[in-house]
């Protein structure tokens, strides 16, 4: 199965608004709660109170600076994790097969029984979407939450992602990319939602919502209607009388 | 990408294995008895020490038997296939020169053939990832293979074809540093219309498993030092020495040079390969002295 | 192509149960539901039916699993053994631990109360801990309000009876334009983040003013990168340019504000400048329909803004006139603004159309008919879709209460408050200072305080100081050094009680602040105010009770430590007394319970204080027969009553036809039901009382019903304030209290009835370059550091600064700098960042831990090259004579963000210094390896 399926049926993935996300890191402990206690071996921690802690984490959040000529300087927040693709190298190199994307929606998974680590995986992967688990010796990547968007014993409003579920900004969102009538799919359209580094060949179905303009707003003034407090008092006199009641 | 030892120890000890089975089985007079015994043992413990060390480099050394399985897409599957087919092959065509002093030489063409073909699956590995621009080139089978036939005629001491061929990988190799030093940082923005962007602040303060694994760099000035020692140990001076008039001491010196200088390059073939996912961490990419 | 995928449980059972109660990984207060396997924690999520949250939890709530089996926590009472700061302590029993502590506090209760102490840290139990410092009988008490954000609790309050966060929010469904001033997360971190998603998803537009641009500021679509301490200037710009375009909500200002008040204009009287009054002390306007001055609130008065009325040959004017006079002079023009701001006055003026096109241009309407106090009729709600946040960034500045004044005239001129689209008062607010207590500081011994600690003075009358004009309080709080301190002021507590000035006091009980290290104004003075001794060998402060959950920093100072549970191991109230969860349209509040059962000998610090409170035979705390009144917290918070049928929890309360809420008698299953809602109770406000709260009968009667108040209490925001007028004209020599004369000139510019600015005050000239925190938002405070999740993402901090500072001294990537303040010297590690104020340098607030504490490993980054700005800042002002608090002199609000400093490149130490002895840490050492899954 190591092979990619010529087509998904669906293709889930997230919508990621890079315009409202604050870089809050919600979405990175919800995920890292959500997984070390549920899909595969726990995502787990090393020296994590001493002097190097390290962990594992299948969705991490950058934040990048962006200087232009004749703009002011600022601020981008970068949440990353896997994302989905269609074309995922990352399913063909594996040796085991336990690296696979399912037919039915396309999201890629670690069948973690199988799984060898060996690292090859995240190698191939352009994004740094996965990382190997130091204590389970196993490949971690983000599961799109699959044992929650299907989970019969979740309320339905609860089925999506736990990122989505908890992101405070409302700047995740996760749907049906292949369907052109989903709200991600309408939301990449109206906001030109972007592939992340296209080049690479790998059909992300995750897809980036790019920033608005900054400090753009409107500019011109206001017309002084007096300049000094007499001529004020003058103008709120004959303002005044012409409000309801006024004499 | 993370310089890690067990891997650079596999690729360059088990490379000279491979090359050395490859000149074993092509070898129309080939050693017997003791002798092939001894050529053999050699061949085998650097190709099996090279797998064996590669298969403690895995998160599940126990399941490794796994990694047959998917042969069809994957390098590293076919790298398990072939070395296990050449070591079994010239396991047979070995036992047959040590124990009955016979060449059965269609199993040494094909366990030569699948010696050269190990070694490519294992370059392959490192060339198809077009996610590290340095080592998706043709020039790494390429490399690779040189290395691989030159290390192996090294010791196979077929000094007449050791010496083009280490003056071959000798230029292979700078052809794949210049090649990987002429490639500038492209690819597209990671915001859209971010005229420059650089990183602020990592996602974790700390290392973490990428980049510990893939935003290592080497400094570029150690890194100039460094590939002019590999070079000089891995071709020049071996194929020099294999002039001299020395016998085995000459030759054993070459040996452990050309290792030594395989395995600089080989350091380096991992330290200053750039992955792209480094860009995600930008200026925060470590960069380490030697 | 059929695949041979693995077989995969998509449904598999998240808990076994799930326990719904409240976050207290900060002070936003999150539903959050908890879930359960085997009895364990496995997983928490945000609570969808929640008021506060609505199903969303930030990083911090996500990551409460690691805070509940985190290393650090305290397991049992500790009392110390070795010197102070040695971290030798032993174990003792709950029972001991009780009896040391009232061994030490009894005989001060029956001598000399004020040598007891009590101050808290961010708790939000403030309801019970004021009143059992009540009944002590100390006026030494006080929450942590006086470090944090008094100047834009009292400002709001004193303005319009209500501030921001906990009493009001913008109305994020209708507002079109959001201004957010000097915010980097605050406690309403969730909402702001929801509300910044939805403006953004509706299209709406948000300016951040910020020197730094992160976070929000990251993510709004116009930044101003002011420069600190400057925004009253910025603000008061914009008013400016409004007034001189008379682009002002008139209709609002005449029937809503005090803008058409009669002043008294005689200036040799002693009441010049405060409303004039009817014989029964009702200020005075005069009435457009009679053209004679009638009560504010007469039934049908139409009040005139130009109104003028000539007595003994005086002209009153209004409030209006000497708003003319005030911010149309050219000291507030928006050229006068651009050097010091640093923003473009082209910029401020166009912020200010901004601002008019929106709130009147396109103002909005909703279809509610309501009535105001005078009898008017409205046929609709007129909104003004403008909508404003701000925080410590305004807040924690020496003139941050005049510049939070000034903003809240700036939303009030606009029509701004109140109205839709702009912003809405939480119940219990609006209410205004006059609907608040006075505060009280008189006890005797044995005897409870004559009333609540703190409170708003209507003037120099309700000081709580002595006849020789000496403060009552420890804290100085209400008197001349800080006459509005509504909050108290907890950074002054242990610098006063050490130089004995107002006193020395003999126990100080502190809960829940960490006032060795981050939460105190200069830490190594702190550390060693704690551990000097006077001649006999004694300590300054000679007792110190502390009760912390964890293994913080200012455990190894103190003489008993009380351990507390963690959240998910207590009961708590958050609750209508104290600080609330309401929201614009609905009164809310919340429980938290003990969702997990703690496995150490812990007890949750609400419950260990009522028994406290019993065994000192405090009123209120034991029965008629003297035995205890309230087994615990949890039955404190269910029969408490802290008026008739006024108890800690709304919800369910008990009438005589069943179930009520609002008002009603205890009910002993009152606990259980909010249980079975979810941990919270909400009431939706009548969609007639949902705005113009102040002025609305619906809205009035509603509280009244609720039990907010015992009758209905319209009144009118106080654009210019009386009691800041009262205090100003103590000021200028009237009156018979009167300032101590070095204060004199301070007071009379800093307590201007009309919003003004003044440079801050900290005296560092030679110190050019701002030096700031921000909280970041995966962490709070010092305790996000012991949380193995949290940590990764800040295990430690830089330096950041400007281009201009970087480039002009040359540094380079992993530089370390040298940063001098009148107070300290730092060296820490740098970083550039561009989209940064060019007088600016900024950090990471409080990740710098000390070595030990924590739980964390001697060698761990936060300790090594981790930092605090602390270092630097002092809690007295430099370059005065006598002791002045570094505070803003009208709340005693410390000034943090004052803060200036040198900065040159250093050599690269071998960690951040200042660098401190180790602690030797109470709690064992902590794992090596987390793998934490409860339901394998
Ligand atoms: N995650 C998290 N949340 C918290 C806390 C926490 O520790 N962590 N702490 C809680 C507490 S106790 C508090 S008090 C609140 C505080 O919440 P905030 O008010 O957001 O406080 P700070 O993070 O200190 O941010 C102050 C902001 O003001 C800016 N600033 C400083 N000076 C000026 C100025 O002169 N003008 C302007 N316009 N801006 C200025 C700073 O750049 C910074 O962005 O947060 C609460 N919430
Ligand atoms: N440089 C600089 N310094 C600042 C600020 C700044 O902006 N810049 N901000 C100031 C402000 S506004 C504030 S509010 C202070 C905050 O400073 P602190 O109030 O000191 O905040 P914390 O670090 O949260 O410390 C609170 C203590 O409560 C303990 N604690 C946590 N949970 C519990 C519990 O459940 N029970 C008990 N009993 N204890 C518990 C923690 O372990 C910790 O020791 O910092 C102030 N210091
Ligand atoms: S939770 Fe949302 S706002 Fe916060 S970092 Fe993640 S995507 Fe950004
Ligand atoms: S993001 Fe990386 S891990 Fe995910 S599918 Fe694409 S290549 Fe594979
Ligand atoms: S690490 Fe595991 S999933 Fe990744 S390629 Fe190796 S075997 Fe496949
Ligand atoms: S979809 Fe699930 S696994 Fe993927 S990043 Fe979000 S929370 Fe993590
Ligand atoms: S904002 Fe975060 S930490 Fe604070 S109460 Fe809400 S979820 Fe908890
Ligand atoms: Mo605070």
């Amino acid at each position: 199965m190591t092979t990619l399926p010529d087509k998904t049926d669906r293709k889930l993935g997230l919508v990621i608004d890079l315009d409202t996300c604050v870089g809050c890191h919600a979405c990175v402990v919800a995920c890292k709660g959500w997984n070390t206690e549920n899909y595969g071996a726990p995502l787990s921690d090393q020296d994590p109170y001493g002097a190097d802690p390290t962990g594992t984490f299948l969705n991490r959040v950058h934040s990048y600076e962006i200087t232009e000529p004749d703009a002011a300087p600022r601020l981008v927040h970068f949440p990353k994790s896997c994302l989905h693709c269609d074309d995922a190298p990352c399913v063909t190199v594996c040796p085991t097969g336990a690296s696979y994307k399912r037919v039915e929606d396309g999201i890629v998974l670690v069948n973690e029984a199988d799984c060898i680590g060996c690292g090859l995986c995240a190698w191939a992967c352009p994004y740094g979407a996965r990382e190997l688990d130091a204590a389970e010796g196993v490949m971690k990547k983000c599961t799109l939450c699959v044992d929650r968007i299907y989970n019969e014993t979740l309320p339905e409003e609860d089925r999506e992602p736990a990122c989505v579920r908890t992101c405070p900004a409302g700047a995740r969102h996760f749907g049906d990319l292949a369907d052109p009538d989903s709200a991600v799919s309408q939301l990449v359209a109206e906001r030109g939602g972007y592939d992340l580094l296209p080049e690479q060949g790998t059909k992300p179905v995750n897809k980036y919502l790019p920033p608005r303009a900054r400090d753009c707003g409107p500019s011109g003034a206001l017309t002084p209607v007096a300049e000094d407090p007499r001529g004020f008092l003058g103008w709120l006199d004959r303002a005044l009388s012409k409000l309801p009641g006024g004499s | 990408m993370h310089p890690a030892p067990s891997i650079i120890l596999f690729t360059t000890l088990s490379g000279a294995g491979f090359g050395l089975l490859f000149w074993l089985g092509l070898d129309s007079t080939p050693p017997t008895g003791w002798v092939a015994f001894a050529f053999f043992t050699l061949a085998y413990l650097l190709a099996v020490g090279g797998l064996m060390a590669s298969v403690f480099h895995l998160g599940q050394p126990r399941r490794a038997i796994k990694a047959f399985r998917e042969w069809r897409s994957s390098w590293l599957s076919r790298e398990a296939w072939t070395s296990t087919a050449t070591l079994t092959l010239m396991a047979l065509y070995g036992a047959g020169l040590t124990f009955a002093a016979t060449r059965i030489g269609a199993l040494g063409f094909i366990g030569a053939a699948m010696a050269l073909l190990t070694v490519f699956t294992t370059a392959m590995i490192y060339a198809q990832m077009r996610t590290v621009p340095r080592w998706n080139t043709p020039l790494t089978p390429l490399k690779f293979l040189a290395i691989s036939l030159a290390g192996g005629a090294l010791l196979a001491a077929k000094t007449a074809f050791a010496i083009p061929l280490l003056l071959l990988a000798g230029a292979l190799q700078l052809a794949h540093w210049l090649m990987g030093d002429r490639l500038t940082e492209t690819g597209s923005a990671l915001v859209p219309n971010s005229g420059t962007l650089r990183a602020f602040e990592p996602p974790h303060i700390g290392d973490n498993y990428l980049t510990h694994e893939m935003a290592f760099t080497v400094a570029r000035r150690h890194a100039l030092k460094l590939r002019v020692i590999a070079l000089l140990l891995m071709a020049p001076l071996p194929a020099l020495l294999l002039a001299l008039p020395g016998g085995h001491v000459t030759g054993g010196f070459a040996v452990l040079f050309h290792i030594a200088g395989v395995l600089a390059a080989r350091w380096l073939f991992f330290a200053e390969a750039q992955h792209v996912q480094a860009r995600f961490y930008g200026t925060h990419a470590r960069t380490e002295s030697v | 192509m059929p695949k041979d995928q693995p077989g995969l449980d998509m449904s598999p059972p998240v808990s076994d149960e799930v326990r719904r109660t409240t976050c207290y990984m900060c002070a936003c207060r999150c539903g959050i539901n908890v879930h359960m396997k085997a009895g364990k924690v496995a997983y928490i999520e945000g609570n969808r039916d929640h008021p506060v949250n609505k199903g969303v939890l930030c990083a911090k709530g996500s990551a409460g699993i690691m805070q509940v089996n985190a290393p650090s926590r305290l397991r049992a009472p500790l009392r110390r053994v070795g010197p102070r700061g040695s971290g030798e302590f032993e174990e003792i029993t709950w029972d001991a631990a009780l009896d040391l502590a009232v061994s030490w506090i009894r005989p001060l209760r029956d001598s000399a109360p004020e040598k007891f102490a009590f101050f808290t840290g961010r708790d939000q139990s403030q309801s019970l801990t004021g009143l059992w410092a009540q009944a002590f009988g100390t006026p030494n008490y006080a929450a942590h309000g006086g470090f944090c954000s008094v100047n834009m609790a009292a400002a709001g309050i004193y303005t319009m009876g209500g501030a921001f966060w906990e009493f009001g929010q913008p109305d994020w469904e209708r507002t079109k334009l959001f201004l957010l001033f000097g915010v980097a997360e605050d406690h309403d971190s969730n909402p702001i983040k929801m509300g910044i998603g939805r403006l953004k998803a509706r299209g709406g537009r948000m300016v951040g003013i910020n020197p730094i641009r992160t976070g929000y500021n990251a993510v709004a679509d116009d930044w101003f990168g002011i420069t600190p301490g400057t925004d009253g200037l910025l603000i008061l710009a914009l008013i400016h340019e409004l007034m001189r375009a008379g682009r002002i909500d008139l209709d609002y200002l005449a029937r809503f504000t005090n803008a058409p008040i009669l002043l008294n204009g005689d200036q040799k009287s002693n009441d010049h400048g405060l409303p004039l009054t009817d014989d029964g002390g009702t200020p005075l306007v005069i009435d457009r329909r009679t053209g004679q001055p009638a009560p504010w609130n007469g039934q049908g008065v139409e009040p005139d803004l130009t109104g003028t009325i000539r007595r003994a040959g005086i002209t009153h004017r209004t409030v209006m006139h000497e708003m003319a006079t005030h911010f149309m002079d050219p000291q507030w023009s928006a050229d006068a603004a651009e050097g010091p701001t640093g923003i473009p006055a082209a910029r401020i003026r166009a912020l200010a159309a901004d601002l008019a096109r929106t709130a009147f241009d396109e103002a909005i309407e909703i279809d509610q008919p309501w009535t105001d106090f005078r009898g008017h009729r409205h046929q609709k709600m007129i909104g003004r879709p403008v909508s404003v946040h701000a925080m410590r960034g305004i807040s924690a500045h020496s003139n941050g209460f005049q510049t939070a004044r000034a903003l809240h005239v700036l939303q009030i001129l606009l029509g701004a408050v109140e109205t839709p689209g702009s912003m809405r008062f939480k119940p219990p607010y609006p209410k205004p200072w006059h609907g608040h207590p006075k505060p009280h500081a008189a006890g005797k011994p044995g005897q409870p305080l004559d009333g609540p600690h703190l409170g708003y003075p209507a003037g120099p009358d309700d000081l709580l100081i002595n006849p020789d004009g000496s403060p009552k309080r420890l804290d100085k709080a209400y008197s001349w050094e800080a006459p509005l301190a509504a909050h108290g002021l907890m950074h002054m507590v242990i610098p006063n009680a050490h130089a004995g000035d107002p006193y020395r006091i003999d126990t100080l009980l502190l809960y829940m602040a960490n006032m060795a290290w981050n939460s105190s104004m200069n830490t190594d003075d702190t550390i060693a105010m704690l551990t000097e001794t006077d001649e006999n060998g004694d300590y300054v402060i000679p007792r110190i009770i502390y009760s912390d959950a964890y293994a913080s920093e200012t455990i190894a100072y103190a003489d008993l430590i009380l351990p507390d549970t963690t959240y998910l191991e207590r009961h708590d109230c958050i609750s209508l007394l104290d600080r609330p969860i309401c929201e614009g349209d609905q009164v809310a509040d919340a429980i938290r319970w003990p969702v997990i059962q703690p496995d150490r000998d812990v007890r949750p610090f609400q419950s260990v204080l009522i028994a406290l409170g019993a065994r000192l035979g405090l009123p209120g705390f034991v029965t008629e027969d003297g035995s205890p009144k309230y087994a615990d917290y949890a039955d404190y918070i269910t029969n408490h009553e802290r008026r008739p049928g006024v108890g800690p929890l709304a919800g369910w309360r008990m009438s005589e036809t069943g179930l009520t809420q609002g008002r009603g008698a205890p009910n002993a299953g009152q606990i259980d039901s909010y249980i079975a809602n979810g941990g919270f109770w909400t009431h939706e406000i009548p969609a007639e009382a949902q705005f113009f709260k102040p002025w609305n009968t619906a809205y009035q009667d509603f509280a009244v019903s609720m039990g907010f108040y015992d009758a209905p209490q319209p009144y009118l925001f106080e654009i210019w304030s009386p009691p800041l007028r009262r205090f100003q004209l103590a000021a200028e020599g009237k009156g018979d209290r009167q300032p101590p004369e070095h204060l004199r000139a301070d007071l009379a510019r800093a307590m201007a009835p009309l919003p003004t600015w003044y440079a801050p005050l900290y005296g560092a000239e030679d110190y050019p370059v701002h030096a700031l925190t921000q909280r970041p938002m995966a962490m709070y405070h010092s305790w996000g550091s012991q949380n193995a999740w949290l940590r990764q993402i800040h295990t430690s901090n830089l330096l950041y600064l400007p281009t201009a500072i970087w480039d002009a001294q040359g540094f380079a990537e992993g530089d370390w700098a040298r940063l001098t303040s009148p107070h300290g010297e730092i060296t820490v590690p740098v970083a550039l960042m561009a989209a940064l104020n060019p007088h600016t340098v900024w950090t990471w607030n409080a990740i710098g831990k000390r070595k030990g504490a924590w739980a964390l490993d001697g060698d761990a980054p936060e300790a090594t090259t981790g930092f605090l700005l602390n270092h630097l800042i002092g809690e007295c002002r430099p370059g005065t004579q006598t002791r002045r608090s570094n505070s803003d002199p009208v709340t005693g609000q410390a000034a943090w963000f004052d803060l200036r400093v040198r900065i040159e490149k250093a050599d690269p130490p071998e960690g951040a210094r200042p660098a401190f002895a180790p602690l030797r840490s109470p709690v064992p050492a902590a794992p090596r390896h987390l793998r934490w899954k409860v339901g394998r």
